[in-house]
């Protein structure tokens, strides 16, 4: 059918007029192209701002000054440039890009995808600090902290762990891009938007105010490998400026949970029975990882679901089956165009042995991810004053006023 | 004691430094592993516009209202004709260019006239919303010289478009930041 169609429009039906009044022809004439310098400067201001709210947060000790910061990252990243090209988001692309042989990178996403990882490296999670526009919009609005229980908090912290194997997934598969489509502000950046992602980012915006950064704590895929690379930074922020004299002012300020009490008056443990615990939770990861893969290997046939050619076959299965109609505008195009059944349904089973082994890379991940972190809590840790936690603390600067420690007789909240 | 607490602090440090050494080695490591699929140029959203079906999702399921897609008009296809399919609706009983019988429901198509029979047919890019119903029309009963494109100047770059994710027919792609368009020439590429 539709070949027919290709035909007759690559014929003339109508063939061009020879004009006698000496008609000139119009050029043909595309919209404008886009500007190709954007990005250039896209990436300039991430390193700037990067390094401004490294500063900000190891040196100058100044929350007022992150917050200003985020005030233009906001504002810039967000309202400006509509939120797109984020790293967030590139870690679809990176994953695209390393599983799929067609697709070639823009280096500026590339480097969108690694510059913020090697801020980690260095100095913590500075990007979540004051250049994310994400952390930005909920940082800004997080007016009442309040502090959620323990356990609803260390359940929490493993779905962004899920959600990024399953983009990655996804995106590896050439499915879809699930951080980009369940973003939740990109569209109160463009000032539009479809009303669920309306509805989502509003409700989160809500909660925000008291449960503060809920999309950075319990949904950022991007704040994982943030956490990961953080726990090793060289530098970090400190909440004291100079010796912490254990004084627990801070203890309770900390909406992120992310402030680590000292532990040196805590009750030593019998080494005996703790090393002993150590060991057997390191045993214990290889089981988990391999029960994580078995577990996501046999999720897979479910997991196909998020590819639209699965879909489409699964549709038109249905009907030749069952004699459910295939109505959806890809069954009709499908249905248009030249493809057969036959070929669709290989393509299908090719995604499905697809799906099948990122699956179970995914699982393995996530086993080990989960084994890894009952290992660090088993291990003693003798820590001398409070510090933060580097793998959650997000550098936002909000302890520092509540350190009381001075130096060059000032304190810490003076230099503000 | 002391001598036991060295212990584990050097077992603790060689535990951070290899850690370190983990996380550090893909950092360094992807881009020689990607380093054959960097391009210097992005990536943009483009219809081809041979294997565009003109359902009308482009209108609907952009993330920019009106769409970024907009209709364009490759002169040298166009056949002139007095009765347009892109132009006129089906049926009408007069040709004319009273609202009614436009195919165009913004009026963004307007039309001139060159000599009998012919008329010179220009689209207002301000005026369309990428509804793809003229180039139906067009490709339907006439030569196939309107199409649609996506606007690069308007459009925002989405990571993963929006319309690419609904498009039926697998027609909207990332083309080279070089080639930004796909023109409909005379001939129809060996598609």
């Amino acid at each position: 059918m539709l070949g027919w169609h290709a035909v007759m429009v690559a014929q003339d039906r109508f063939p061009r007029p020879e004009f006698e009044s000496g008609y000139v022809y119009p050029e043909h004439q595309m919209p404008l192209q886009r500007a190709p310098y954007w990005e250039y400067i896209d990436l300039a201001l991430l390193i700037g701002t990067l390094s401004l709210a490294s500063w900000l947060a190891l040196k100058k000790r100044s929350r007022e000054g992150l917050l200003w910061l985020s005030v233009f990252s906001l504002a810039y990243f967000g309202f400006v440039r509509e939120g797109c090209v984020c790293p967030v988001g590139s870690v679809q692309n990176v994953a695209l890009a390393l599983f799929n042989s067609d697709y070639t990178i823009p280096i500026t996403v590339l480097l969108f995808f690694i510059i913020p990882l090697v801020y980690a490296l260095a100095f913590g999670r500075v990007f979540c600090a004051g250049v994310c526009p994400l952390g930005a919009i909920q940082e800004l609005t997080g007016f009442r902290p309040v502090k959620l229980p323990k356990a609803v908090e260390s359940v929490m912290i493993s779905v962004p762990f899920i959600y990024l194997g399953l983009a990655v997934l996804s995106a590896a598969t050439e499915s879809q891009f699930l951080i980009c489509r369940y973003d939740p502000f990109v569209g109160i950046f463009r000032l539009n938007a479809p009303y669920t992602m309306v509805i989502f980012g509003g409700l989160l915006l809500v909660a925000g105010i008291f449960i503060n950064r809920p999309y950075c704590r319990y949904f950022c895929p991007y704040g994982v490998l943030l956490n990961i690379f953080s726990r090793f930074s060289s530098r970090h922020l400190t909440i004291t400026p100079a010796e912490c004299t254990n004084c627990r002012l801070c203890e309770d300020v900390c909406p992120y949970d992310a402030i680590l009490p000292s532990d040196v008056s805590a009750p030593p443990e019998e080494p005996q029975k703790e090393r002993r615990r150590f060991l057997v939770y390191v045993l214990l990861i290889p089981l988990f990882a391999a029960g994580g893969l078995l577990l996501f290997r046999n999720l897979s046939p479910a997991l196909t679901g998020l590819n639209s050619n699965v879909q489409l076959a699964r549709e038109i299965r249905a009907e030749k089956e069952n004699g459910i109609p295939a109505v959806s505008k890809a069954a009709l195009a499908f249905k248009e165009a030249g493809k057969t059944e036959t070929e669709l349904f290989a393509e299908e089973l090719k995604i499905h042995e697809r799906f099948r082994k990122g699956s179970s890379w995914v699982g393995l991940f996530l086993g080990i991810s989960f084994g890894l972190s009952l290992v660090s809590l088993a291990t003693r840790t003798r820590r001398a004053g409070y510090v933060p936690h580097k793998g959650k603390c997000y550098s936002c600067g909000r302890c520092f006023k509540y350190c009381p420690v001075h130096v060059n007789n000032k304190r810490s909240d003076d230099k503000v | 004691m002391k001598e036991k607490k060295n212990i584990y602090q050097s077992r603790r440090d060689f535990v951070r430094k290899a850690g370190k050494i983990l996380v550090v080695a893909p950092v360094i490591g992807l881009p020689l592993v990607l380093s054959k699929k960097v391009s210097a140029s992005g990536n943009v959203w483009q219809i081809d516009p041979h294997k565009c079906t003109q359902c009308g999702q482009c209108k609907t399921n952009c993330v920019l209202t009106p769409s970024a897609v907009k209709a364009v008009h490759a002169y040298v296809m166009c056949g002139y004709c007095d009765l347009c399919g892109g132009y006129l609706r089906q049926g009408v009983k007069t040709i004319s260019t009273a609202a009614e019988d436009q195919m165009c429901p913004t009026a963004a198509i307007t039309r001139k006239f060159v000599e009998e029979p012919y008329f010179e047919y220009t689209i207002n890019e301000d005026l369309c919303d990428g509804c793809g119903k003229c180039v139906k029309g067009c490709a339907d009963f006439g030569n196939g010289s309107l199409y649609l494109q996506i606007n690069q100047d308007l459009c925002v770059y989405c990571n993963e478009c929006s319309i690419a994710r609904n498009c039926p027919s697998d027609a909207v792609s990332r083309v080279s930041d070089r080639m930004q368009y796909i023109p409909k020439e005379k001939k129809v590429g060996g598609e």
